[in-house]
């Protein structure tokens, strides 16, 4: 240690200051031995093995429903974590972004694979739709066959957009409005016990708090328009949903007008 | 043409001088002095309790690290021995004392002294150190907290005391974090240990509340109701929680206690909405948004059992969020559409002097009082696009703002911790929206989520567990 030789050979002119810091400094050096003896010396450091590239991660791909009637739709909620270069679902769908829902009307039993796809590697992961057996047909009727309520909302009644912030009913929905509501009177008329659900959506650009009372002026704004035209008010039900169940989940105008809307759906 | 380039640049300096003007410092963290700077050595401990002493050091230096009041001073630049009793400590050397021969350091060992800790490299202000043993099946923490600017050792130690916790990992924390708390109240702070953030995770494949400890540790689902739960709020004692739920179909208030996490009952109204929940400070109310009477979603007031129904607003406009000042209990603010863009709104209880907080710029939301009832932290697009929110706080008496995030990502939902300093929020960076936390001031942020979409935090006391 050269401070200490240092120091020995100029014993006569050194100053008490200098002493006493180099042997701060060489105490420091030697004082680790008593505190050894008094507790154990920690153990050597663990090295860490390096971590590989992480692979995408499906969180969630389900179907909901998993089991429905013939012609029923099921809905499958997917979101995929991680890098990823490609996520696709067959059959039948292709390419979709990490987030996100679709409507499936599959005519028999099907699965459903979806397919994550990143520099670190593949995940995929499955969801079943199960179609219940037929039940037995209608005892005779007429000749046009039977569709479900789903189904018929899907095919006879269309969603109407609504602009950023904004609940009124726009011009190019009082058409739409004025057929939809000449469909559900016909589904009433056929589903005398059916009730609708007229969920009410915000895009991704609001608080979430706000955006509920949004979209349930939206739902109620739609409601109280079909009503206006005759349809039933009691059986039109209002549920707004802000953006926590957007169809569409990019950042574009695009999507952000799918996601502005009041849809249509079967009640319980 | 150019004449109308140079004019609208200075219309655009003149308009960054006043935003500067009006960007005050509205929180002082370091009004206490300035911040000392502190060593915290690792400890080490006896036999078992060695294998314990990683987490004991890591949960013992963010303790004292998130408190904000310290220059954490890097633990590289630590003297090579490290005392961990008093008795380790060499008394100061007196100063005049120049004929007296020191004796062989090498024969006779000796301990370090204040000055090793106080001069260069480490300039430490402070130093908490200490060690850690396995006593009748306890694990045992002689910890002390030394003012190594003093110029002797009895001046020096300002704490001096012994912890004992379980011999585990819940017992090194423990410790760790007791020792920690009782430094920081040498300084006025409180210590946020036991305190609960309650946040929705999409992690099982729903929106459920989840529930973690202030520093992301212990996270775990508070809800499994497989539907969308969402916007949660924490009553002041820190017993309650109250949610969003669409478990019956249209959104809907839910309670729950925090201790048993089970349901409580809460009556909600024959609406198409009832949402935005939250406890007045005596946590005998609920306010929220509903509507109860038709028409636009409006401010309400219940017993937290739902009964006794009072409406709070009544204007052609969409009125969410509201939130009682937790010092007076009487004013509100809210996130109102009825100027146009949702803004920030303050009002008495009455319905009286009601005034507009935010300039009517962007987009505002999410307001959330300090614990002292003075300053609002929210969430607003202004200087923005539509969406891209930042974390804002307000002085609300003097309507001074200072913004805290500046457009790393989509930042909402700010959430004052007990302590008044801290503030975690949410922040949406790519595709990953994860839960932060960051001083009052904008400094120290933290993740403290990592997996899947996170959401929604408010930080509430710990139930005393």
């Amino acid at each position: 240690m050269g401070r200490y030789t240092t120091g020995s050979s100029r014993q006569t002119r050194v100053s008490a200051v200098v002493i006493a810091l180099s042997l701060s400094i060489f105490a420091a050096g030697c004082k680790k031995k008593v505190a050894v003896a008094r507790t154990p010396a920690p153990p050597p450091p663990v090295v860490q093995p390096a971590k590989p590239a992480e692979k995408p991660r499906i969180s969630q791909f389900e179907a909901e429903p998993g089991t429905i009637e013939k012609g029923q739709a099921a809905t499958l909620r997917w979101a995929v974590v991680g890098e990823t270069t490609s996520i696709t679902i067959s059959p039948g769908i292709g390419n979709v972004a990490a987030t996100g829902n679709r409507q499936v009307f599959p005519s028999s039993s099907s699965t459903y694979t979806l397919t994550a796809t990143g520099p670190g590697g593949t995940d995929t992961a499955t969801a079943n739709v199960t179609i219940n057996a037929a039940p037995a047909p209608p005892p005779v009727a007429d000749r046009t066959p039977a569709k479900s309520l789903s189904e018929l909302l899907a095919s006879t009644v269309t969603d109407v957009y609504f602009d950023y912030d904004k609940y009124d009913i726009r011009e190019d929905a009082r058409g739409i409005l004025a057929r939809d509501a000449d469909s559900l009177k016909a589904i009433f008329a056929k589903f005398p016990n059916a009730s609708i659900v007229i969920e009410g959506h915000a895009d991704e650009r609001g608080s979430a708090e706000y955006n509920l009372g949004l979209s349930d002026r939206r739902a109620t704004a739609t409601r109280d328009f079909l009503v206006q035209l005759g349809v039933p008010g009691d059986r039109l039900k209002p549920v707004s949903f802000g953006k926590e169940r957007p169809q569409c989940t990019d950042s574009n105008e695009t999507c952000w007008q799918s996601n502005r809307r009041a849809h249509f759906a079967a009640g319980q | 043409m150019t004449k109308k380039i140079v004019i609208s640049g200075i219309a655009a300096a003149v308009a960054v001088l006043a935003l500067l003007a009006q960007e005050r410092v509205v929180i002082n963290l370091t009004g206490r002095g300035g911040k000392g700077a502190i060593a915290v050595p690792d400890f080490r401990g006896a036999g078992d309790a060695q294998r314990l002493m990683p987490l004991f050091n890591t949960t013992l230096w963010n303790e004292i690290d998130q408190s904000g009041l310290f220059r954490m001073i890097p633990k590289t630049s630590y003297p090579l021995n490290v005392p961990q009793q008093p008795t380790d400590f060499k008394p100061p050397q007196p100063a005049a004392a120049p004929t007296r021969r020191t004796p062989n350091p090498v024969s006779q060992p000796q301990g370090p002294w204040l000055t090793d800790w106080s001069g260069p490299p480490v300039n430490a202000n402070y130093l908490a150190f200490g060690y850690t043993a396995v006593q009748d099946n306890k694990l045992v923490l002689f910890g002390l907290f030394y003012n190594v600017t003093q110029n002797d050792l009895q001046n020096a130690q300002v704490i001096g005391k012994v912890y004992f916790g379980t011999v585990d990992e819940a017992g090194a924390r423990k410790v760790a974090q007791e020792f920690a708390a009782d430094i920081l109240k040498q300084f006025g702070a409180v210590s946020l240990a036991g305190t609960k953030i309650y946040f929705v995770s999409t992690r099982t494949g729903n929106k459920e509340i989840w529930q973690m400890e202030y520093d992301g540790s212990g996270q775990k689902p508070f809800t499994s109701y497989r539907s969308i739960s969402t916007m949660p709020a924490v009553s002041p004692d820190g017993a309650k929680v109250a949610f969003t739920s669409y478990v019956r179909g249209q959104p809907e208030i839910l309670v729950h206690s925090a201790e048993n996490g089970r349901r409580l009952p809460f009556y909600n109204q024959t609406a198409s909405m009832n949402a935005t929940a939250d406890f007045t400070p005596d946590g005998k109310s609920i306010v929220f948004s509903s509507t109860a009477a038709g028409g636009y979603a409006q401010l309400y007031m219940a017993n937290v059992n739902g009964s006794g129904l009072r409406r709070l607003t009544n204007v052609r406009a969409i009125d969410v969020e509201p939130k009682v000042n937790p010092k007076t209990g009487t004013d509100i603010v809210f996130v109102s559409g009825r100027s146009g863009p949702q803004q920030i709104f303050r009002m008495n209880l009455e319905g009286a002097d009601l005034e507009r907080l935010t300039t009517g710029e962007g987009e505002a939301s999410n307001p959330a009082w300090s614990p002292d009832g003075q300053h609002i932290a929210f969430a607003w697009t202004r200087g923005f696009e539509p969406g891209n929110f930042n974390i804002f706080v307000m002085d609300v008496a003097s309507r001074q703002i200072q913004q805290l995030t500046h457009g790393a990502g989509r930042n909402e939902n700010p959430t004052w911790a007990p302590d008044g300093v801290h503030i975690a929020f949410s922040s949406r960076r790519g595709r990953a929206t994860h839960i932060y936390s960051m001083l009052a001031d904008g400094t120290q942020v933290k993740q403290l989520t990592t997996q899947g979409q996170n959401e929604k935090p408010v930080w509430g006391k710990g139930t005393g567990r």
